[in-house]
C-alpha cells in the first residue's frame, strides 16, 4: 500500500506549485489582474477542491468552473420532456442516477417516482437494453445525457437494440458536445478568459486536434489535463507560460491517456448512430451543431418520434444562477441561494445536484456562502 | 421428518405464519447450524447468566445489496457489525439475537448459506446466538433478506472509554485502510468490473479487548467508522467532544485499488463505509506503544497515526498532500457515482 504520493511526487508537486504561483503573480503584475482560467470539466472542479489546489491558488489565479457537468447543462425544457415521457402509460424510464433529482419546471423524476411512475437507475446504457428484453410488455426509454464520453456507450446500446430487433426500447437523446460549447464561450465578450483547462476524459474520445480551433480562431491558450494534482499543476503551468508569452496553443498535458486523434472506435459509433443537431444548453442557450440526434437508420429508437411533444422553453428556477455559474460568470458562492435555499439535500438548480456540479463541489468542500 | 430440498424450495408466506412450515424451518435449518445451549429450549425468552460488570446492549439492522460480495455477506456483516459495536464500547461480546425478515420467493439454498455464515461468524467471534425470530413479507415488499441483530456484552469496571477524557494534543489512530467495504459492495452491486476489491468485514474484539487490557489509561475513545466512513466518524467525534481535529491525507491508509476505484466513480473514500476498522483517540505518550501493539495483530497491521486533536469547536480539517487544508463536513445526501 502506498500513500497518496511518494516523496518524489510531492517534491515535484511543490516545485510545480511554486512555479505556477510565481508565473501567475508575474502575469497579474503585467495585466493588473489575476489570469482568468476556466476548468471546463466537473471532475476538475472536484479535483481542484479535493486536493486543496483551489485554495492554494486562490490568490493568484481566478479559477472559473465551466459547463462540464452533463446533468447541469441539460436544459429545463429537456427535463420537462423527460418528465412527460415518464408519465406515458406503460413506460419505464431508465436513467443515470444523477438525473433523477434534477428539478425541471414540473418537478423532478424523483418526484414522478414517488407519484408511482417507473424510474429505474442504470449505470450503463446496456442495462436499459437488458431491462427492455426482460420487460417485453413495457416501453423502456433511456435518457441519453452526457458528452462525448457517454454518448458512444449509448450508441452501442442502440446498436445492440437494433440487432435484437427490440420494439420496446427507445432513447431520449439530450447529448451535448463540448467543442461547440467552448467555441461559444471563447467568443463571449463578457467572459474574457485567458486560458482553458480542457477535459481529459472528453479529449480521450475526440483527441487534441478537436480543440485546435481555440488557438487558431480565438487565440485562446488551452491545455488538456488529467485529474491528479500533478496533472492539473502541469497543465496550469503550460497555460500560464502561454499567457505570459502572449501565445496561443492547444497543449496535450495528458498524453498518457489522450492522443492527437482520439478514440477512433468511439468516434465511429458516434458517426454511425448519431448526427449533429442544435442543442439548448442551460446557461449557454441554443448552440448550433452541439447536440446529437439519432441517424435516419436508427430513428425507430427515437423516443421523441414515438411520443412527440412541442415543448416550450421554460425559465430557470427563480433566483437560481446555475446558468451564470455554468458560463463562468459567477462563482457558486456568489449565488444568493447557495448554501441557504439551495443545498444538495434540497437543490434548486442542477449544479447543486450532481456530484460533478460546481455548486455541489463548492458546497461539499467549502460551505461558506459568498 | 422430511428434510428440505433446499436447492428447489423457496420461502413462502406460510414459513412465517407460526405453523408447520415455520417449525420445519426452525428445526431443519436454524437448529441445524445454531447450536448454542440457551437457544435449545425454544422458549419465548432466553434466560442467561451474566457476569459482573456493566451490561452493554446494541442493536443494528442489516440491509445490503447484493447479499454476497467479495470479503463478506449479509450474514457475516450482521454478526461482525454488532460484535464491533460492542467491542468499541469496551465490551466483551456474550449474546446475540438474530431477527430475520425474509421475502417470499427467497430460495432456501440462499437462506441456508446466510445462516451458515451467521453461525460461523458467531462461533469465530465467540458470541452465543440465544434467540431469534423470522417473519416473511410478500414478494416485492422486501429485498430477499433483512437481518436485525442485538448484541449483549459486558464491560469490565476498569474500562473507561469516554470522549470527555479527550484533550488537545491527543492523537488519532486508525487501525487500517479505509473505504474497502463500501467500495467493494458498490462495485459488486453495480457490476462495475473493478478488480481486487474486498470488504474488510471482520470482528474486531480480538484486537480491541487486549488493547484495552494493556492501555486502559491511555486509550480514551474508540469508534468503528461504518456508515458515513472515516470523515463522518471524525466529525461526530469533534462535535461531541467539542474539539477540532486535523487529519493528514497522506497518513490515512488507503489501498491503491480503493483510491483508484473511488476516483473513477467520483466517490470520496473518506465517506465510504468500513466494517473491520476502528479509530482510537490515544494519549500522545502511548502512541508508539499502541501502534506497535496494533501492528502485531493481523487486523491492525496497517494501523497508522492519522491525525491530532486540537482545541476547537467541532470542526474537522484535512491537510492535503499538497499542504492545503480543507474542512470536512457531514455528507449531504447520497454519494452517487458520476456520469462522465
Amino acid at each position: 500500500m502506498e500513500t497518496w504520493s511518494t516523496y518524489q511526487q510531492k517534491e515535484l508537486a511543490n516545485r510545480l506549485l511554486l512555479r505556477v504561483k510565481s508565473l501567475a503573480a508575474a502575469i497579474a503584475g503585467k495585466y493588473g489582474r489575476r489570469p482568468v482560467i476556466m476548468e471546463v470539466c466537473g471532475t476538475h472542479t472536484v479535483a481542484l477542491s479535493r486536493t486543496g489546489l483551489r485554495s492554494l491558488l486562490a490568490g493568484c489565479i481566478d479559477l472559473r468552473s465551466g459547463p462540464g457537468c452533463p446533468v447541469c447543462v441539460t436544459a429545463p425544457e429537456e427535463i420537462d420532456y423527460m418528465l412527460f415521457l415518464a408519465r406515458q402509460p406503460g413506460v419505464i424510464i431508465a436513467t443515470f442516477g444523477d438525473m433523477v433529482r434534477v428539478p425541471g419546471s414540473m418537478g423532478s423524476l424523483e418526484k414522478a417516482k414517488i407519484e408511482g411512475y417507473q424510474i429505474q437507475v442504470c449505470y450503463s446504457p446496456r442495462e436499459a437494453v437488458t431491462l427492455a428484453r426482460s420487460n417485453p410488455d413495457r416501453e423502456i426509454i433511456f435518457l441519453g445525457i452526457g458528452f462525448e464520453t457517454t454518448a458512444p456507450a449509448v450508441g452501442l446500446a442502440v446498436k445492440e437494440a437494433a440487432v435484437l430487433r427490440l420494439k420496446n426500447f427507445t432513447i431520449y437523446s439530450a447529448h451535448k458536445l463540448v467543442p461547440p460549447a467552448l467555441a461559444s464561450l471563447a467568443g463571449d465578450p463578457e467572459l474574457k478568459l485567458d486560458g482553458l483547462l480542457l477535459p481529459g476524459h472528453v479529449s480521450a474520445i475526440v483527441g487534441r486536434w478537436a480543440f485546435t480551433f481555440l488557438a487558431k480562431e480565438y487565440n485562446l491558450p488551452a491545455a488538456i489535463a488529467g485529474f491528479e494534482a500533478l496533472d492539473i499543476l502541469g497543465a496550469l503551468l503550460e497555460l500560464l507560460v502561454q499567457i505570459q508569452e502572449g501565445e496561443a496553443q492547444v497543449i496535450n498535458a495528458y498524453p498518457r491517456v489522450v492522443s492527437e486523434k482520439g478514440n477512433p472506435k468511439a468516434q465511429e459509433i458516434l458517426r454511425e448512430v448519431f448526427s449533429l443537431a442544435p442543442s439548448n444548453w442551460r446557461g449557454l442557450g441554443l448552440i448550433p451543431l452541439s447536440g446529437l440526434k439519432l441517424n435516419n437508420a436508427y430513428q425507430a429508437f427515437d423516443a421523441t418520434r414515438r411520443w412527440p411533444l412541442a415543448i416550450r422553453p421554460s425559465p430557470p428556477p427563480e433566483g437560481c444562477r446555475c446558468g451564470s455559474v455554468l458560463k463562468g460568470l459567477s462563482l457558486p458562492t456568489q449565488c444568493p441561494l447557495f448554501g441557504r435555499h439551495c443545498t444538495p439535500l434540497r437543490p434548486v438548480g442542477p449544479c447543486m445536484v450532481s456530484s460533478e456540479g460546481s455548486c455541489a463541489a463548492y458546497y461539499r468542500y467549502s460551505r461558506k456562502a459568498g | 421428518m422430511t428434510k428440505y430440498n433446499s436447492m428447489i424450495e423457496t420461502i413462502s408466506l406460510a414459513h412465517g405464519d407460526g405453523g408447520e412450515l415455520t417449525h420445519q424451518l426452525i428445526s431443519d435449518l436454524f437448529l441445524r447450524y445454531f447450536h448454542d445451549e440457551a437457544l435449545q429450549p425454544l422458549n419465548d425468552a432466553a434466560l442467561l447468566p451474566f457476569p459482573a460488570g456493566r451490561l452493554a446492549l446494541t442493536t443494528d439492522s442489516f440491509v445490503v445489496k447484493p447479499l454476497f460480495f467479495p470479503g463478506g455477506n449479509i450474514g457475516t456483516l450482521a454478526v461482525n457489525g454488532t460484535v464491533n459495536d460492542l467491542a468499541v464500547s469496551g465490551a466483551r461480546p456474550l449474546y446475540l439475537t438474530v431477527g430475520l425478515i425474509l421475502e417470499e420467493g427467497l430460495p432456501i439454498s440462499v437462506l441456508e448459506e446466510v445462516i451458515v455464515n451467521i453461525a460461523t461468524a458467531a462461533r469465530e467471534a465467540g458470541i452465543a446466538i440465544v434467540t431469534g425470530d423470522t417473519k416473511v413479507v410478500e414478494h416485492g415488499h422486501g429485498d430477499l433478506i433483512y437481518i436485525n441483530t442485538t448484541g449483549i456484552g459486558v464491560v469490565d469496571d476498569c474500562i473507561n472509554l469516554d470522549y470527555r477524557r479527550i484533550r488537545p494534543g491527543d492523537v488519532i489512530i486508525c487501525s487500517g485502510s479505509v473505504g474497502d467495504h463500501g467500495l467493494a459492495v458498490i462495485a459488486a452491486r453495480e457490476n462495475f468490473g473493478l478488480e481486487g476489491l474486498k470488504s474488510d468485514c471482520a470482528a474486531l474484539h480480538t484486537l480491541i479487548l487486549p488493547l484495552l487490557e494493556n492501555f486502559s489509561s491511555t486509550v480514551k475513545w474508540l469508534r468503528d467508522p461504518t456508515r458515513g466512513g472515516l470523515a463522518t466518524t471524525m466529525k461526530e467525534l469533534a462535535q461531541s467532544a467539542q474539539v477540532n481535529i486535523i487529519l493528514s491525507e497522506e497518513a490515512i491508509p488507503v489501498h491503491d485499488n480503493v483510491r483508484g476505484g473511488a476516483e473513477i466513480l467520483g466517490l470520496d473514500y473518506l465517506y465510504l463505509a468500513n466494517e473491520g476498522k476502528f479509530c482510537a483517540v490515544v494519549d500522545k505518550i502511548a502512541v508508539e506503544d499502541v501502534l506497535a501493539f496494533l501492528r502485531r495483530h493481523s487486523l491492525g497491521r496497517e494501523a497508522a497515526v492519522i491525525g491530532e486533536i486540537k482545541k476547537g469547536s467541532g470542526r474537522v480539517f484535512l491537510r492535503t498532500a499538497l499542504g492545503a487544508t480543507r474542512e470536512l463536513y457531514l455528507l449531504s445526501g447520497l454519494q452517487l457515482p458520476r456520469i462522465c
